[in-house]
């Protein structure tokens, strides 16, 4: 999946960051329960100023995972995160049907 | 996770080789296991069917949460006949995260300028086919109308275990194809695992609307939809 220039590759962009002396942590999904949309695996790269690639949701808990990752940055800790949404918000979070999922954030060191 | 062990996993999986980069989720600890490597005999299991299924999961061991993450080489999609399909058709591969290969021994047609970027072998397909080696993570697809260079193709794709084999071409030729294939010997069985005419039938005109509906066929047999 490397030097794909339309689906873009979390870990040469980490890589790539971090050569340019960039602070970088990686957020990965570790688990799921019920539906959720980004399969066990996805990953998302976040850089010290708050920019990021990739994807661990439909796009709503980014914002958490992102600012639990400066959070890492900062600190140099490890951490578990983790969503539950109910029915009723599923929908604006972008997790269908009350799906929980665990991400996993960690500093490059 | 450690800077060299990003630079380590990204050199592996730059090569195409399998690897799981293995994670404690409490300390953040981690390291690299290959598909060559012996792994300490409580995991050894757990590792294997990881590969196996392309699937990474959390367990627990010793009481203490490990992340498998599993990166498999990208499934392969080799395109026979550098045609106008075949354009829209490496993109679309790249688009889904499928890498595509271009087979065409005419060098008229095997013009890199037309597919920036996309790996191209001006070879016969009997020949480039046995230097791909396809496995079960590779699909193929002949698109070149011409008996000579689809065929071969074909039987190689045929005596290998790819996912996914599709030929181009009108219920009629794919009939006549079968034919010549028969007189090949090849048997039904094997016949039968060709996708002709190829592509889902989602009533494709353009060569891009072609090269969508091939895609789709793949990737609904990567996904088991499809035999």
């Amino acid at each position: 999946m490397a030097e794909s220039g339309l689906m873009e590759d979390i870990l040469e962009t980490a890589e790539a960051w971090s050569g340019d002396g960039h602070q970088v942590a990686l957020a990965t999904v570790t688990r799921t329960w019920g539906s959720s949309p980004r399969p066990v695996g996805s990953q998302l790269v976040v850089r010290q100023d708050g920019s990021f690639r990739g994807s661990v949701s439909g796009g709503c808990i980014e914002a958490a995972v992102v600012a639990g990752a400066r959070e890492a940055m900062a600190d140099g800790k490890v951490r578990t995160l983790e969503f539950t949404v109910s029915n009723e918000r599923a929908w604006e979070v972008g997790l269908t049907c009350g799906g929980t999922v665990q991400v996993f954030i960690a500093p490059l060191k | 996770m450690k800077g060299a062990t990003l630079r380590v996993l990204n050199e592996i999986r730059r090569k195409r080789e399998g690897v799981i980069h293995a994670t404690w989720l409490d300390n953040g600890e981690s390291w690299l296991i290959g598909r060559d490597d012996a792994p300490d005999a409580a995991l050894a299991r757990d590792i294997r069917q990881a590969f196996r299924l392309d699937q990474s999961r959390t367990l627990e061991v010793k009481g203490r949460p490990l992340f498998l993450h599993v990166f498999n080489p990208p499934v392969r999609l080799v395109i026979v006949g550098a045609v106008h399909v075949a354009q829209s058709l490496a993109v679309l591969a790249r688009t889904t995260g499928i890498d595509p290969v271009i087979v065409d021994p005419r060098r008229a047609w095997a013009d890199a300028r037309r597919f920036p970027d996309v790996r191209m072998i001006e070879a016969w397909p009997d020949d480039a086919l046995a230097q791909l080696k396809p496995d079960h993570r590779t699909a193929v697809a002949a698109l070149t109308h011409d008996p000579r260079i689809d065929d071969p193709a074909l039987i190689a794709a045929l005596r290998s275990p790819a996912f996914y084999v599709g030929a181009l071409g009108s219920r009629r030729s794919h009939a006549r194809r079968l034919e010549r294939l028969a007189d090949e010997g090849l048997d039904g069985l094997a016949m039968a695992r060709i996708h002709g005419p190829v592509g889902l039938d989602i009533g494709a005109r353009s060569a891009e609307e072609i090269a969508l509906s091939i895609m789709a066929e793949v990737v609904a047999a990567r996904n088991g939809k499809v035999q």
